[in-house]
């Protein structure tokens, strides 16, 4: 089809439109509606049946009657008021059952119902709503599994496709995790004190789960994956609204917000990888980038001592200040990594902080750091040590043991272009 | 995906209720993580144009209604869908006018031509 084609201009299917009109408030509202009620119902599961209830009246209707002027306030009255029938008769059975146990105990059927029913900010609700169906008592999967499913509107099946597992996995994941949240009998409520900062940080991990899913795209079509890391940044910055003072939020948007600055230029023309400084910076988002300084600067100004995600998001933006790669601020991002390994202890960014000192301060420096790694077990198997060794070593002049640590790494990865790329550098270091 | 909204033209003048519930609108979609960026335009455009090598600048010509307020706002959404949605609500605040929508090619996108 060519711009002038005309049937480019004709009105749509009114059919279609409706259906694709429908399907696209649903994904916007989807969670305020389900916020909504779960505060009524006390149950997300309960909560999300009886959205879907409105969903399906607004399928049935809306066609016909066209689309309300405000079909979100439209579909929370459905809902609500399904809610309540629901409530009502679940008291009227209750009473029945008291009132043969016990005799009568006069009582106004529904006033706390009829409570709700006026506004209380929504903003709470769908607070409320995230941290409990990223509840540490689900697994990573089933938190995000729920997460995707009730806060981004998706479908099992698109859940599904993003994850690469069949649908009925994820169908599962999500009917066992609405289970054990009523079995462990979570409450509806944003957690106070103490708790909080675990919570939260239940949260921002399947946030980035989410995002690493999307990011990492090892397999599969990559369209659906690269849908996931934009869910992932749209979360983040509702999360972002919904709990300004928490400065681990703004630090996992600008985390987010950075690396996703980067799609673009992260791969090469038959789908390879390309190193960070081997990316041509030209390709990166600045509309991105600017937003990422953005969250960071307010994460920064809340003034509290930098948390991991703040650490890793003002690593990133070390990256992205850099207008080419020897412009990189090594020895900041060694002592933001040197930070980060404080926190998080963990050998991986242990091994980042040795790149990064090799960069700032030499090889020596990093190589330092790098054998005392070397009879870590989690890293036994990981072929960025061997890879990060054998570099260090050829910049040393240190060939032959450079070439082993080349052939040992590409020996140790899946990925054929990465191979290929080792082997290269391996046979680089053989004297002529 | 990405999409450009731009109004082209406004019938209504704003005023102080008009700004009020427009703002009210705009924090939404912040808060809902769909609004990337948004401005009013200058409807003062300069036009140019290039034909054989050369650049022709030219100023104007200026809309009738000065007061008019058009604007642009870059949103993300999952879907076309989406955006037209937060266009009618939009449209809904504006009264009467008209616009355009266009998806943007972001950084998940490939680049044109490649």
């Amino acid at each position: 089809m060519t711009a002038s084609d005309p049937r480019r201009e004709t009105h749509r299917d009114a059919h279609s439109d409706a259906h694709g009109a429908i399907d696209a408030v649903w994904r916007m509202e989807a969670a305020r509606i389900i916020a909504g009620l779960a505060r009524m119902v006390h149950d997300i599961g309960l909560a999300e049946e009886l959205a879907q209830d409105a969903l399906v009246a607004a399928l049935e209707q809306w066609p016909e009657s066209g689309t309300p002027d405000n079909p979100g306030a439209w579909l929370m009255a459905v809902a609500k008021r399904r809610a309540v029938d629901r409530i009502r008769r679940q008291q009227r059975l209750e009473r029945k059952l008291e009132e043969i146990g016990h005799g009568l105990e006069d009582e106004d059927p529904a006033p706390e119902f009829d409570a709700v029913l006026d506004t209380d900010p929504i903003e709470d609700d769908l607070l409320r709503l995230v941290f409990t169906a990223c509840h540490p008592v689900l697994s990573a999967q089933a938190r995000a599994a729920l997460t995707l499913r009730l806060l981004g509107g998706l479908t099992t099946e698109e859940i599904a496709r993003a994850f690469l597992v069949p649908e009925a996995t994820v169908a599962q994941r999500i009917v066992r995790a609405k289970r054990t949240l009523a079995e462990a009998g979570v409450p509806f409520e944003v957690p106070e004190g103490a708790e909080r900062a675990d919570r939260l940080a239940s949260v921002l991990e399947v946030v980035y789960l989410i995002f690493n899913e999307g990011y990492a795209a090892s397999g599969g079509t990559s369209w659906m994956r690269v849908d996931l890391c934009q869910e992932a940044l749209r979360l983040g910055r509702v999360l972002a609204g919904l709990a300004p003072q928490e400065p681990e939020v703004h630090g996992l948007v600008a985390l987010m917000e950075i690396q996703a600055s980067r799609t673009r230029a992260r791969t090469g023309p038959s789908g390879e990888p390309v190193r960070i400084l081997d990316q041509n910076r030209g390709l990166w988002d600045r509309l991105l980038i600017r937003r990422g300084f953005a969250a960071l600067l307010r994460a920064e100004k809340l003034g509290a001592p930098p948390g991991p995600y703040v650490l890793q998001a003002a690593i990133a933006a070390c990256h992205a200040q850099a207008r080419t790669a020897e412009e990189t601020d090594w020895a900041r991002i060694a002592a933001l990594y040197e930070l980060l390994v404080r926190l998080t202890p963990s050998p991986v960014v242990e091994l980042n902080r040795a790149v990064a000192l090799g960069m700032a301060y030499g090889p020596a420096r990093g190589l330092e750091v790098v054998d005392a790694l070397g009879s870590e077990p989690a890293l036994k198997d990981y072929h960025l040590l061997p890879s990060v060794r054998g570099d260090l070593l050829a910049r040393l002049g240190r060939l032959d043991e450079a070439r082993t640590e080349f052939e040992r790494a590409a020996s140790l990865t899946r990925n054929l272009p990465e191979r290929t790329l080792l082997l290269s550098r391996a046979a680089a270091c053989t004297p002529s | 995906m990405r999409f450009l909204m731009m109004t082209t033209e406004t019938e209504s003048v704003p005023d102080e209720r008009l700004m009020a519930e427009m703002g009210r609108f705009i924090e939404e979609m912040s808060r809902a993580g769909v609004l990337l960026a948004t401005g009013g335009l200058d409807p003062r455009a300069t036009r140019i144009t290039s034909s054989g090598g050369k650049v022709t600048v030219t100023d104007g010509p200026y809309t009738e209604a000065k007061e008019a307020v058009v604007g642009f706002a870059l949103i993300e959404t999952r879907t076309k869908e989406e955006a037209v949605e937060l266009s009618k609500r939009f449209w809904r605040i504006a009264g009467d006018g008209a616009g355009v929508i266009q998806q943007v090619f972001g950084p998940e996108d490939p680049m044109p031509g490649r």
